[in-house]
């Protein structure tokens, strides 16, 4: 589903942030991205869609290549969910628009197609009393399962979730976490960075690690939390699993 | 003092200054505005898009605009349109533009500079995750301009926007250049014809200062309205 094939990123000549990173993503796969902050772990995803470029090496989503200059990026990303850190919902529309614009505007759906999706995935994530607000009445935790929901409005083949839980006070957190749970019980392909590793026991096929831009460690999920082989992710596991 | 003063003249002319002279000016004042919006708009997306030379012909322009006296360009361009007009069009005599044309034109490209900045600035203060949103999920650059940043540089600027709008209905006074009959014009007419001038004059400073801090006093009230949506 997803081929990620010796990417290399600079921000400038002297600064890499991605050296070298080759992984997939086949259907169906749960898929943990972690590091310490800084390890270009986001880069890395973000790369995925072209929300950033990178200077070497391919990417492909379900057989198309990102990087090619021909490609139709909209159309892509249409089919590549994603969401975001800081949820980015559009303060100035009501949810039910926020779920309703881009399957209209690039979809071509119908008003009330649209609404009608609109309205069964805000049921899913248990929002559905909140179609009429604005995000910012909302808490961050319900901010973000309406991000969860708009990007599953699309139909995606695939999702990736850029630290989904970074920006939430703790208690909002499993909340969301919750909905990625079923939404991996499901079969969705996701691509996940997060420091959650119970939701990375849980639901994940395998782990990656990724540290000063390499990618470290890919490794099923058991054998990467059983013994990692690495000194550097054995370091990271043991600190943030010792509280 | 106000002994020898006939404000009678003033009650006599309030037709004239208003159908005549008030609609001119809120006519021009509203379809500069409009104009400026617009156009300053396209300006202020230009001096953001990753083209190098869009963005300085764009800066230029702004420069430029900003650095003359908007007496002068009113005054220049009604002189210079038609013969500027009649080069484009090879026509044998220069072309007749009318006073009110040149000054609308004038205005729209006075005020699309103002407008540039002001909304250059409200698409800045739009966080950089808010496009990036609008692309994950397939919208094209124009769409994501129309639905998503535009809709909220706007919001953010509308205050700004309209305390500008203010400003240049205070400067469409200037058409007096041309002898146009806009408010302060007629008011003029009025006031030399009848050798009324202090009335006159007086009578439309506080017209117009009573406009103007109305509208500010509502830019007041909209601003607590928006930071409370937010």
């Amino acid at each position: 589903m997803i081929e990620i094939s010796h990417v290399d990123k600079w921000y400038s000549p002297s600064f890499q942030v991605l050296t070298d990173c080759t992984t997939s993503v086949t259907k169906g796969e749960v898929v943990v991205v972690c590091g310490p902050s800084g390890s270009g772990k986001s880069t890395l995803i973000k790369c995925v869609n072209a929300l950033e470029p990178f200077q070497k090496g391919d990417i492909s989503v379900d057989g198309t290549k990102v990087n090619d200059p021909r490609t139709n990026l909209p159309k892509l990303r249409s089919r590549v969910g994603m969401v975001f850190q800081h949820f980015e919902l559009f303060p100035h529309l009501k949810i039910i628009d926020n779920l309703c614009l881009a399957q209209q505007k690039v979809l071509d759906r119908s008003r009330d197609k649209a609404m009608a999706k609109g309205m069964q995935l805000l049921e899913r994530v248990g929002l559905k009393e909140q179609a009429q607000k604005f995000p910012a009445n909302l808490s961050g935790g319900q901010q973000q399962r309406v991000a969860i929901a708009r990007a599953l409005a699309m139909d995606p083949i695939v999702m990736l979730f850029d630290e989904p839980t970074s920006a939430l006070d703790p208690e909002m957190v499993s909340e969301v976490l919750d909905v990625m749970v079923d939404l991996a019980h499901e079969g969705m392909t996701m691509m996940v960075v997060t420091h959650e590793m119970g939701f990375a026991r849980k639901v994940a096929n395998r782990v990656i690690f990724m540290d000063r831009g390499e990618i470290v460690e890919d490794a099923p999920k058991d054998d990467f939390f059983g013994k990692p082989r690495s000194d550097r992710a054995q370091k990271f596991l043991s600190k943030i699993l010792s509280h | 003092m106000f002994s020898n003063f006939d404000f009678e003249v003033v009650r006599r002319s309030l037709p004239y200054l208003f159908y005549e002279g008030m609609t001119f000016t809120v006519t021009l004042t509203a379809l500069s505005a409009l104009g400026g919006l617009i156009f300053g708009t396209a300006i202020a997306l230009m001096r953001l898009s990753g083209f190098k030379i869009l963005g300085r012909i764009a800066g230029v322009y702004v420069d430029f605009m900003r650095s003359l006296p908007l007496v002068l360009v009113i005054f220049w361009f009604y002189f210079l349109v038609p013969y500027i007009g009649q080069w484009v069009t090879g026509a044998s005599r220069p072309i007749s533009v009318g006073a009110f044309a040149s000054s609308l034109i004038t205005f729209i490209m006075f005020e699309a500079a103002y407008f540039s900045e002001i909304m250059r600035a409200g698409i800045q203060s739009i966080s950089r995750g808010q496009p990036a949103a609008a692309n994950a999920l397939g919208l094209t650059y124009a769409q994501t301009m129309r639905y998503v940043v535009l809709p909220q540089a706007f919001r953010n600027m509308l205050p700004v926007l309209i305390t500008q709008t203010i400003v240049l209905f205070q400067d469409t006074s200037l058409v007096y250049v041309l002898s146009i009959t806009d408010f302060l014009g007629a008011a003029s007419k009025v006031a030399q014809r009848d050798g009324r001038l202090v009335e006159m004059y007086l009578f439309a400073a506080i017209v117009y200062f009573t406009i103007s801090c109305v509208a500010s006093f509502g830019v007041r009230r909209l601003q607590a309205r928006i930071a409370i949506i937010r």
